[in-house]
């Protein structure tokens, strides 16, 4: 079975990466997977208010995703959803292994991400971005975190499907990796798929991870090592 | 948490035992009750220990969403009541309700339990919209498993009401013989990692103490359906594996009683 523009199971789409694309924040960074393009701002380790919700302990973070209203195809509505509210808790869930955050006591890191343009991996190109903007903010972490989407297609694995793929995909897995200490952060599914199918689109996804990471740190020492 | 239950329970679960005597791969006793609210359409309580659920099933009539004019619709929500615990507080659904509702939502939905194709009324205009409601009513760990038990037994019990074309009206009073078209029975089996062990069904202590969970969903042919990892820390690929194996395992046993 081919796949839209003749990509091989393991291509995924033309990457864009840029960091420093929001002058006001500590810290940010644009992301893409083809027409997908996430940008991400990072302001913080910053007060905390109300002030009962600090923490003694470690810094709070604070991951919000959102898609504007123009990034489909039938206008989304602005706001926050039942499904922007998910993907805030696992995109910081994800990113928060990868923090020191005891190294900020009663702060919290906001991290505000923002879907310019929706084509499938949303999800995935936001914490992208979310990642190499809390690397740009100096913010000390453990590692980047790299993050891709994968399905089956027919009888085929398919990475980073795009829009119209993901209807004919039986599938859906987004994972989150981090190459450092190489451990899972974030594990999705929908779809029917054997474990053994599961298992290995895991592994398909943590390989495209290694090397997005490779281009997320190409990206920030290009814009640091002046 | 204190520190001190947070140490203890970390040394008991690297030493194989839990603070109530359980296995780590060991279920709290379940209990299902089937039917407790006559009123709605279909209904069970489900008890994990001291965690008690239960869900309701109330159907209705809608329009079908354009992109799929011939199917009815489902829709879940979750409703931590602070009636159920001291740190639940009341107003609109926060981040961790809404997972607790989407990733119940995601078993039934992908493992497509429900034909929704044989909701349809009249396509394009009238389909039944099923919605799934989770109330808690007492809170120690685990509501994803708990609620998403209660929810598939809910619906396999439900029946429908009875609907008159001509005058457009619903008679809940009513219900006729007809169950929903449920097909399957997704269980979910949330898996949590304290250190290097994993668990099985985490009590309130256990919950706050773990480093991360993940709930695995699966069919009745063993084929996975939902996956969804929580928590502020990292899995390795095998133990995702081995909470694949475990939750096949586990899931295995309680589809038996729904």
């Amino acid at each position: 079975m081919k796949r839209l523009k003749n990509r091989k199971a393991n291509d995924f789409r033309t990457i864009t990466l840029e960091v420093g694309v929001v002058p006001n924040a500590d810290g940010s960074a644009k992301f893409g997977f083809g027409k997908t393009i996430a940008i991400a701002a990072v302001y913080g380790p910053r007060k905390v208010y109300p002030k009962w919700k600090q923490r003694s302990d470690r810094a709070l973070l604070n991951c919000v995703y959102s898609m504007v209203p123009f990034s489909t195809t039938d206008r989304c509505r602005p706001g926050p959803s039942r499904r922007s509210t998910e993907i805030g808790k696992v995109i910081t869930d994800a990113l928060a292994p990868a923090i020191f955050l005891e190294e900020y006591p009663k702060s919290v890191i906001d991290v505000y991400i923002d879907v310019i343009q929706a084509d499938s991996g949303t999800r995935t190109a936001a914490l992208n971005a979310a990642s190499m903007a809390l690397a740009d903010a100096g913010i000390s972490m453990r590692g980047l975190v790299a993050s891709i989407a994968a399905g089956k297609i027919g009888k085929e694995y398919a990475l980073d499907l795009e829009g119209k793929e993901e209807d004919a995909s039986a599938c859906d897995i987004p994972v989150a990796y981090m190459p450092t200490n190489k451990k899972i952060t974030l594990l999705q599914m929908d779809g029917d798929l054997p474990v053994k199918d599961v298992v290995n689109i895991i592994n398909l996804n943590i390989k495209a991870c290694e090397k997005i990471y490779e281009k997320q740190r190409q990206a920030l020492k290009a814009r640091w090592d002046k | 948490m204190n520190r001190l239950d947070k140490e203890y329970i970390t040394n008991m679960s690297s030493k194989g035992t839990r603070m109530d005597g359980r296995k780590l791969d060991e279920f709290r006793k379940i209990m299902i009750e089937k039917k407790p609210i006559e009123k709605a359409e279909g209904s069970a309580r489900v008890k994990l220990g001291k965690t008690d659920v239960i869900v309701g099933v109330k159907m209705g009539i809608g329009t079908p969403f354009p992109d799929r004019p011939d199917e009815g619709v489902l829709m879940t929500g979750a409703e931590l009541a602070p009636l159920a615990y001291s740190k639940f507080e009341t107003g609109p659904p926060r981040a961790d309700a809404i997972e607790l509702a989407r990733v119940v939502d995601r078993g039934i939905r992908e493992s497509g339990a429900i034909d929704t194709k044989k909701l349809c009324i009249e396509k394009g205009e009238k389909v039944w919209m099923v919605s799934v409601d989770i109330q808690i009513i007492n809170f120690d760990g685990n509501l994803i498993d708990a609620a998403s038990l209660a929810a598939v037994t809910a619906l396999w019990d439900a029946r429908l009401p009875t609907y008159d074309k001509k005058t457009d009206t619903i008679d809940y009073e009513k219900k006729t013989t007809k169950k929903l078209p449920v097909k399957s029975k997704p269980v979910a089996v949330t898996i949590i990692k304290i250190g290097d062990n994993l668990l099985v069904d985490p009590n309130l202590k256990e919950e706050e103490t773990m480093d991360c969970r993940l709930t695995v969903t699966t069919k009745d042919d063993g084929n996975l359906c939902a996956l969804q990892k929580g928590g502020i820390s990292g899995l390795s690929v095998e133990e995702i594996q081995k909470a694949f194996e475990i939750s096949v395992k586990r899931g295995k046993e309680i589809r038996k009683k729904i």
